[in-house]
């Protein structure tokens, strides 16, 4: 028999949550894995992006790490992008994934319901201390982060990812805004480790579950998916992130971003919690991988996913994979006229500004049999602009690699007096030459008119 | 100090309770009683119930039937951990990260707001012996330890009604001396205690009633002195300075017969002489060796009646060398059934067949 799990009778008071919140967070901070992590990320970060950042050599695959000696709030965003990959669904694995599966290794259901009196309050002071728990986490990332690029190369305009500058205190802003957004799929991902934990006992799929979620979402988006199933992805809010650096940002990624992941941490912490209420604790036998438990986890949240397809199917103009020809001539000419300008600074010429510049940019992607749309690194493109008082107008050549998620890397292709390799002397040391290459980030959602 | 009072409701009064796992029949019709102040024994083989039944004084299942009162408040047919009631089943749960000053700590400020002031946590390790290692991980603790750390957990929430499930697993002479201590203080202040245990010495020296299950019924429910009685004929080991003289005189002792092969039970030891019978012809044996010379160095039962009891009634004392009902005559209720109404200290005698459900 399945009992059902209802408040005790009077006089036999459960434990307050408080209570019972107190003792699993002691619980949890007890385990010598919980303080490494916590270790781990309030002093790793710092170290990492300290070094780095005083190196020659610069990961330039993660967006703004091209810009880690330049400023050091580039250094927490590169934090920030590897933590959104890895560190993050890892690390709520680890904490919300075990915190009911660890009850089930050592046996202590009993003891504890005992010792709470509800299974409810049981729950929720878990559910409290495990998202305690990562909380601090991620405050650790952040803060370390942040502060081992400030040390290492101090507090310094941040060049966004559409090329224009954010004074330092704008960058701090922004930058601790993008680590509050990521929050929201943080939730999402811990609420599935909740789900995991309570789903499948002590299996270690119960543990790895959010971590092979993030992974199986993360090979979803590399495919050339349309843009309404990329958004409705819980893990897109790990990535909508970057459209705060762009001006003016992309708000319309951003709050889908934060909607379906906070749809996506209700939901899943609704379904653990009925699993939970539903469980026969006397049952010795119980290991939690019973098909229909799954099936219970499972498919409400394929069910959402479909939802939330239709939803943004309906209420945005997206269409298609969202890359568009005519957003990708719009970015790049933007992040073009922001970084010539920079690139003037630099070289100590005369002042331009982007509106004098009147850049534009005409792209084909794979040449004329190939459609100008969606991702790839076959995308060419043609900047040209002009500078005040001159007749001539310039070009360069780029050739862009543009991914599913929006994000696209430009390398110049000549002229190489404008676009190739050579270093800048700044004010803080040489760096290479800003237009040689750059990040960029095209809004999936906007809609233009085809060119 | 509480006092008992025997005008009090009882602590347990189960009636037809009833519990399955899927097909598996765990508790069938299972009736006990229990009063405040009792030292009470729940025994059987494995897979009796006895777990079970315990998990049902707990809160932490509910009886498929039948009906259930603790400490006079009737149960319900949700799970609720019953007011005043503490223990443990299958081992006490305790946190290894912890030590043991934290388990018990973390405990107390669980139950405190409900159970008035609660006992202090250095008291209940000193009761338990365990002040010396009260700031100790409890992952170093061994099993005794771990148990002792378990009964002082519910010793913290001043229980009336106290659960235990085989206390005494894994401890030494000096954990055995706490642990029976601190039951029987309890019983003394008027708390029921509740224990299953496999250690028919520990039964002997703590229960003044007990409780046999198989298969999930009741055999046997009351006195321990009446269990005894049970037992019917018992073996008896003897030690002598002359083991021939020794077998001679108890082939030739009225009521008395030698079993043969000596005790299965033990390493085979040629000076011992097994022998069965009455009290009665026991005594006319150790005359008779007295008057023939022969020195008498050691005389016990092979199993003690208790046990002998037990094995009777559940049938699994074929291969110890103890008779069952069947062959001394004696009514053991080995034919198990569910009765309809146990009286205390009766042994129930219906059998499947008879059973009117």
């Amino acid at each position: 028999m399945t009992a059902t799990v209802t408040e005790p009778r009077a006089g036999a008071r459960p434990a307050p949550v408080l209570h019972g919140y107190r003792f699993e967070l002691v619980k949890l901070l007890s385990q010598w894995r919980i303080r490494l992590l916590l270790l781990a990320c309030w002093i790793a970060p710092a170290v990492f992006v300290a070094a780095v950042s005083l190196q020659t050599s610069l990961p330039a695959d993660t967006v703004f790490g091209r810009w880690m000696n330049a400023t050091g709030w580039a250094g927490a965003l590169v934090v920030l992008d590897f933590s959104c990959s890895w560190a993050l669904p890892l690390l709520t694995a680890l904490v919300a994934g075990d915190v009911f599966a660890v009850e089930d290794r050592l046996g202590t259901w009993r003891h504890l319901l005992v010792a709470v009196r509800s299974p409810r309050r049981i729950f929720v002071a878990k559910t409290l201390a495990s998202l305690t728990v990562i909380l601090l986490l991620v405050a650790g990332l952040a803060a370390s982060g942040i502060a081992g690029g400030l040390a290492a190369v101090g507090n310094r305009p941040l060049a966004g990812l559409d090329g224009h500058l954010l004074a330092p205190a704008d960058a701090a802003g922004t930058v601790l805004l993008a680590w509050a957004c990521v929050l929201a799929p943080t939730l999402a991902f811990a609420a599935v480790g909740l789900l995991g934990s309570v789903a499948l006992g002590r299996s270690p799929m119960g543990l790895l579950m959010p971590a092979l979620l993030a992974f199986a979402l993360q090979l979803a988006q590399l495919l050339p998916l349309p843009v309404a199933v990329q958004l409705a992805l819980p893990s897109h809010a790990f990535l909508a992130w970057r459209g705060l650096f762009t001006s003016p940002a992309q708000a319309g990624p951003v709050l889908i971003g934060l909607v379906v992941s906070l749809a996506w941490a209700a939901a899943a912490t609704a379904l653990a919690y009925r699993l939970f209420l539903r469980r026969d604790f006397t049952d010795l036998a119980y290991d939690g991988s019973g098909r229909r438990v799954v099936a219970a986890a499972a498919v409400p949240l394929a069910a959402l996913v479909a939802l939330t397809v239709g939803v943004i199917a309906v209420a945005t103009p997206a269409t298609g994979s969202g890359i568009e020809k005519g957003k990708l001539q719009g970015s790049l000419a933007t992040a073009y006229a922001h970084l010539y300008r920079l690139q003037t600074q630099e070289l100590h010429r005369p002042e331009v500004t982007e509106a004098q510049l009147g850049a534009a940019a005409s792209c084909d992607k794979g040449g004329s049999r190939v459609a100008d749309e969606g991702p790839g690194n076959d995308w060419r493109c043609v900047v040209s602009w002009r500078l005040p008082g001159a007749t001539a107008v310039g070009s360069a050549i780029y050739q862009l690699d543009v991914t599913a998620d929006g994000r696209y890397v430009a390398d110049g292709d000549g002229p190489k007096e404008v676009n190739g390799y050579f270093q800048v002397r700044t004010p803080n040391g040489d760096a290479p030459n800003p237009l040689w290459q750059f990040d960029g980030n095209v809004d999936l959602l906007t809609s233009t008119t085809k060119d | 100090m509480r006092k008992t009072d025997t005008h009090e409701s009882p602590a347990v009064r189960a009636r037809g309770i009833t519990k399955s796992f899927g097909d598996v029949v765990a508790l069938d019709g299972v009736d006990l009683d229990m009063a405040s102040g009792q030292v009470h024994g729940l025994v059987g083989p494995n897979g009796a119930g006895k777990t079970t039944l315990l998990g049902l004084l707990l809160g932490l299942a509910v009886a498929d039937s039948g009906r259930l009162e603790i400490l006079g408040t009737p149960v319900g047919r949700t799970l609720a951990v019953p007011d005043g009631v503490a223990g443990f089943v299958d081992g006490p749960g305790l946190y290894p990260s912890l030590t043991a000053r934290q388990n018990l700590s973390a405990l107390a400020s669980l139950r405190r707001h409900d159970a008035g002031p609660a006992a202090d946590v250095g008291d209940a390790l000193e009761q338990v012996g365990l002040t010396d290692v009260a700031d100790d991980r409890v992952r170093g603790f061994s099993l005794g330890m771990r148990q002792r750390l378990g009964l002082a957990a519910a010793l913290l929430t001043r229980p009336r009604l106290l659960v235990l499930d085989e206390p005494a697993n894994g401890l030494d002479p000096a954990g055995k001396h706490h642990v029976h201590r601190v039951i029987t203080g309890l019983a003394a202040e008027g708390t029921a205690v509740v224990l299953s245990s496999h250690r028919m010495d520990d039964l002997a020296a703590l229960c003044s009633d007990v409780t046999i299950l198989a298969t999930g019924r009741v055999v046997f429910s009351g006195p321990v002195s009446k269990l005894a009685a049970e037992s019917g004929e018992l073996d008896y080991r003897l030690l002598t300075s002359d083991p021939a003289a020794a077998h001679r005189l108890a082939a030739e002792t009225p009521g008395l017969r030698v079993v043969p092969g000596g005790d299965p039970g033990r390493r085979a030891d040629a000076a011992a002489v097994v022998v069965r019978g009455p009290v009665e012809a026991l005594d006319e044996l150790v005359v008779r060796l007295v008057g023939a010379g022969v020195a008498l160095r050691e005389l016990g039962p092979v199993v003690t009646p208790l046990e002998a009891a037990f094995l009777a009634l559940t049938g699994t004392g074929v291969e110890t060398g103890v008779e069952t009902g069947a062959e001394t005559g004696v009514e053991t209720g080995v034919e198990t059934g569910v009765e309809t109404g146990v009286e205390t200290g009766t042994v129930p005698a219906q059998t499947d067949q008879e059973d009117p459900r």
